[in-house]
């Protein structure tokens, strides 16, 4: 087996030094009858190329994004990333690395991931971030626990227009938790009143910008509404390219922002692994979950990093841990820096430029149906029928042409809406194409 | 350093260059990706466009590369040399699984395409549950954990969900007992879903007293007991049925954390020790390289009692053609957003496939031969205290006794060991041992390399004892020893630098 580097010969010389007869001598302390004689009912090992051969066949059962005009987002977006990108990501010292636990050895995944946290703090316009979290959802999740802890309240009122797995992933540890999230109906126009629904025992107020259908609005109210009452703002984003064309909502008064960071650098992959980002203000620094890299000096004085302020941790705290989470998203967080720092200031801008402009013109020819007023790259289409019948159709015909809304909120009334997306790797013809299938 | 002949004018040396950070090599005019400009015309954002710079730097593309190159070249990972982290099984990362993971059938589609253009990917999802229920024995598989302690949550919560779904005062019944030996992430998943954490220790021989156990058991209120098995010790629980027996009989769970699957995979199914809920690394057992911290992969497998409570959405077949449930009456609840961690799964896969069922057991009997090898040839120099509980399974564990009165600690070894081109051992956990070394080597390494290890680690042990200034160490790494204190007492987590 390719893997498995010890010989036949090698094994006798160590079973010998270890003073044991066999390999299955080894394994005397599991109960006899649990220790299987042979092989488990499955294949047997395979070489590289029938491997490949087998899996490249379940691949093409699937329809790639890049083979005709795509138009999905709603939570995983389809943007180019650079080719530099998935090179440097590979390199053998960061892709079979560890959590660095050994700074001496690991400056290089420190070093980006204090790079990764300023520039998290620069997009969202917050004080500090962390290493990043499993994905959005769970960023957004552990940001309500979080604004639970700060503000000792156990209340959350979340917008209708937070992408349903977000809340429902929060709904999930509320459950369990034994907190309350009381979220809203969706408001597929936008113009949810929130400020009313907050009172005294409310810890926060979850809402997503741009939200799940696109819409854009000006969260500086809300957070004072939120304040004055004592309770926090927690801004979800789920398409992160928008902040280079938004303002953040650092600007706006959020204490939290949870967002998920696949845009950047990272390929869509059916929805996993994506990245977390969670941003928040240095006050409640020692509030925060997940890992925080700092910086410091070595013992001869030269600047470096560290994983630091551990003591939030599960691996110290152990059951008095701000969160139970281990893991980061390591690897697709140097992913997004990568793309990010070649992007840089003009290359963010002029993308988040192109994508707004093509969402515009893809709007501009669908007039009335377009229900979202103001969005960045996503917006709301309202069909004569049914959404996902459409889009069935339309695949059929080689056009992915969004995301039906049913397929989110089934039941809930709005099944002639479809979410549709307009990232730059949709070029003019794609969007003639779609303008005609949809008029 | 200065003043000696070897200095350079630039102070880097050879192949060690010093990198500064991105910020600090904005070049604004610099750019590292070609976008047109987007054609003027009304915009649509409300009055909300971004006003003044993000703050981002520029630079171009040959920097970027050689920013990341130089930042790679101070890293260690498992291509560099052995990895003997313990409990985090740094075993070979196959290429393969790169490659495979990035067919664009696989990475370039959108987890809310329709189901019609996505039947390969929940067929590789539904074989990847195949693999994983038969190599446990258990009936029911969660995909979407995301990372190991993700799926502990979902283990716990599924545990949550059927005991209230049982009723009779599941309100009373919240204890989970934990070994003292258990990852942090036991007792830290059990207390966020409002359980209460009782702690059993170890006995002598590194194990959970079984005797001891029934009677925390038998105090009433069980939800369920939270083991490793292997444990971090080092060595199987061999009472592990008993276990089973008395957490059922007090009317608890089983949850196994599944960290260690690896010793035995292919050669103990969990299922048939009583377990009822078990978490599996897939960037352990089944390398899906570690990244530097993640993105992990953390399915959980269920037994009949379970398994409806498994959380959403669910991969089931219809006529031939398979399709994503969102909603089921039973299930607990949502993990994360879509359907797991598709690109570890195809890792996964690729892995399990070359394997195959005849390669995975020779990975757990290669992996305990190393452990057990490693063990023998050092315990007359580090002290083991379970080297006599039995053989080792995967994980070699050594204490620190063997040190004291040399004034060297289990912290100095580590660090001699960077100097020496060594990856350390896991060091001070399990909390059980008193300056606990764990090794664990995995199959992956040849005897050469084992050999080099025993010898470095021999010799490193002489040297404490000889006095030795081992507490400088390292001196040869990109960095000295860092100043951890600094670092937490007055926090600096983003670039302070003013922008012009």
């Amino acid at each position: 087996m390719r893997y498995l580097p010890i010989t036949g010969a090698d094994r006798s010389e160590m079973l010998r030094a270890i003073g044991a007869p066999s390999v299955d001598a080894l394994f005397s302390d599991v109960p006899e009858d649990a220790l299987l004689a042979g092989p488990v009912d499955l294949p047997h090992h395979a070489g590289e190329f029938e491997v490949e051969q087998r899996l490249s066949r379940l691949a093409g059962r699937n329809r790639a994004a890049g083979a005709g005009p795509f138009f999905c987002g709603a939570g995983s977006y389809r943007h180019h990333i650079p080719a530099s990108v998935d090179y440097l990501i590979q390199r053998g010292e960061f892709l079979t690395s560890y959590t660095p636990y050994q700074p001496e050895i690991a400056q290089g995944t420190l070093q980006y991931l204090f790079e990764f946290q300023t520039q998290v703090c620069l997009l969202t316009g917050m004080e500090v971030a962390n290493a990043s979290m499993y994905d959005g959802a769970t960023a957004a999740a552990e940001a309500v626990m979080m604004a639970n802890r700060v503000t000792r309240r156990s209340k959350a009122v979340v917008s209708g227009n937070l992408h349903p797995h977000y809340r429902d992933t929060a709904a999930t540890l509320a459950r369990f938790q034994g907190f309350a999230l009381e979220a809203g109906p969706p408001a597929p126009a936008g113009g949810e009143d929130l400020a009313s629904r907050i009172d005294g025992d409310t810890s926060c107020v979850v809402v997503q910008y741009p939200d799940l259908f696109g819409n854009i609005r000006d969260f500086s109210e809300l957070a004072e509404a939120a304040h004055a009452k004592g309770a926090l703002l927690v801004v979800v984003v789920t398409e992160i390219v928008a902040l280079g064309a938004l303002r953040p909502p650092g600007g706006m008064g959020a204490d939290i922002v949870a967002a998920e960071g696949q845009s950047l650098g990272n390929a869509m992959s059916f929805g996993g692994p994506h990245l977390g980002l969670f941003a928040a203000r240095t006050r409640h620094m020692r509030q925060m979950p997940g890992r925080l890299c700092g910086e410091t000096v070595d013992a001869d004085g030269r600047r470096g990093y560290v994983l630091t302020l551990a003591t939030r941790e599960q691996h110290i705290r152990r059951e008095r841990a701000t969160s139970n989470i281990c893991t980061n998203s390591g690897l697709c967080s140097l992913a997004f820096t990568i793309h990010l720092t070649l992007l840089g200031e003009t290359g963010l801008k002029r993308l988040a430029a192109l994508n707004h402009a093509g969402a515009v013109s893809l709007a501009d020819r669908l007039g009335d149906r377009v229900v979202t007023p103001h969005f960045f790259n996503e917006f709301t289409v309202r069909l004569d029928g049914d959404a996902a019948d459409a889009v069935e159709r339309l695949a059929g015909g080689g056009v992915l042409a969004g995301v039906p809304v049913s397929r989110l909120h089934p039941g809930a009334g709005l099944d002639d809406l479809l979410l549709v997306a307009v990232t730059e790797t949709a070029g003019a013809d794609d969007i003639d194409a779609l303008a005609e299938a949809l008029q | 350093m200065t003043g000696n002949s070897h200095d350079t004018v630039s102070g880097d040396l050879g192949l060690s260059i010093e990198e500064p950070l991105i910020f600090e090599q904005d070049s604004p005019g610099a750019v590292g990706v070609d976008w047109p400009e987007a054609e003027a015309g009304a915009d649509r954002l409300g009055g909300l466009a971004r006003s003044g710079p993000v703050g981002l730097p520029s630079l171009a593309e040959p920097t970027v590369v050689r920013h990341y190159t130089r930042l790679s070249q101070k890293n260690y990972g498992i291509d560099t040399g052995l990895f003997p982290l313990g409990s985090c099984t740094m075993k070979h990362n196959p290429r393969l699984n790169e490659r495979m993971a990035r067919l664009p059938g696989f990475a370039d589609i959108h987890p809310l395409q329709p189901e019609s253009t996505v039947q390969g990917a929940l067929a590789l999802c539904r074989e990847v549950q195949r693999w994983l229920s038969v190599l446990t024995g258990m009936p029911g598989v969660a995909l979407t954990p995301g990372a190991g302690a993700h799926g502990e949550l979902c283990g716990m919560m599924a545990i949550r969900a059927a005991l209230d779904a049982g009723g009779e005062a599941s309100a009373d019944r919240r204890r989970v007992l934990v070994p003292d030996s258990a990852h942090g992430t036991n007792p830290a998943t059990a207390a966020a879903l409002g359980f209460e954490v009782v702690s059993i220790p170890e006995d002598e021989r590194g194990r959970v007293d079984p005797g001891r156990f029934e009677a925390l058991a038998g105090e009433g209120g069980v939800a369920a007991v939270m083991l490793t098995n292997p444990n971090t010790c080092g060595v199987f629980e061999n009472d592990i049925r008993r276990i089973a027996d008395a957490v059922h009989e007090a009317g608890g769970y089983f949850y196994c954390d599944g960290a260690n699957f690896n010793a035995i995979v292919g050669r103990v199914r969990p299922g048939d020790l009583g377990v009822d809920a078990m978490h599996i690394n897939l960037h352990k057992t089944f390398s899906t390289p570690h990244g530097g911290g993640g993105p992990g992969s953390g399915p959980v497998v269920f037994s009949e009692a379970l398994a409806p409570y498994a959380p959403v959405p669910r991969i089931v077949e219809e006529d031939g053609v398979l399709r994503l449930e969102e909603a089921n009456g039973r299930a607990f609840g949502r993990m994360k957003a879509f359907h797991g961690q598709m690109g570890m799964f195809v890792r996964a896969l690729a892995y399990m496939m070359s394997h195959g069922a005849d390669g995975l057991r020779q990975v757990s009997g290669d992996a305990v031969l190393n452990a057990n090898y490693l063990l023998r040839r050092l315990e007359d120099v580090y002290s083991a205290p379970f080297a006599h509980s039995g053989p080792a399974m995967h994980e070699a564990l050594f204490d620190d006794r063997a040190l004291r009165d040399t004034g060297v600690s289990t912290l100095d070894i580590a660090k001699a060991m960077i100097d020496e081109g060594l990856h350390p051992m896991t060091v001070y956990f399990p909390l059980v041992v008193h300056g606990a070394m764990l090794v664990e080597p995995t199959e992956t390494e040849t005897r050469a390399s084992l050999d080099r290890f025993i010898a470095i680690m021999r010799g490193l042990a002489e040297r404490a004892k000889s006095g030795a200034p081992l507490t400088e160490a390292p001196f040869h790494a990109p960095r000295r020893r860092l100043d951890e204190t600094q670092a937490a007492r007055k926090p600096v987590l983003r670039w302070q630098g003013a922008r012009e």
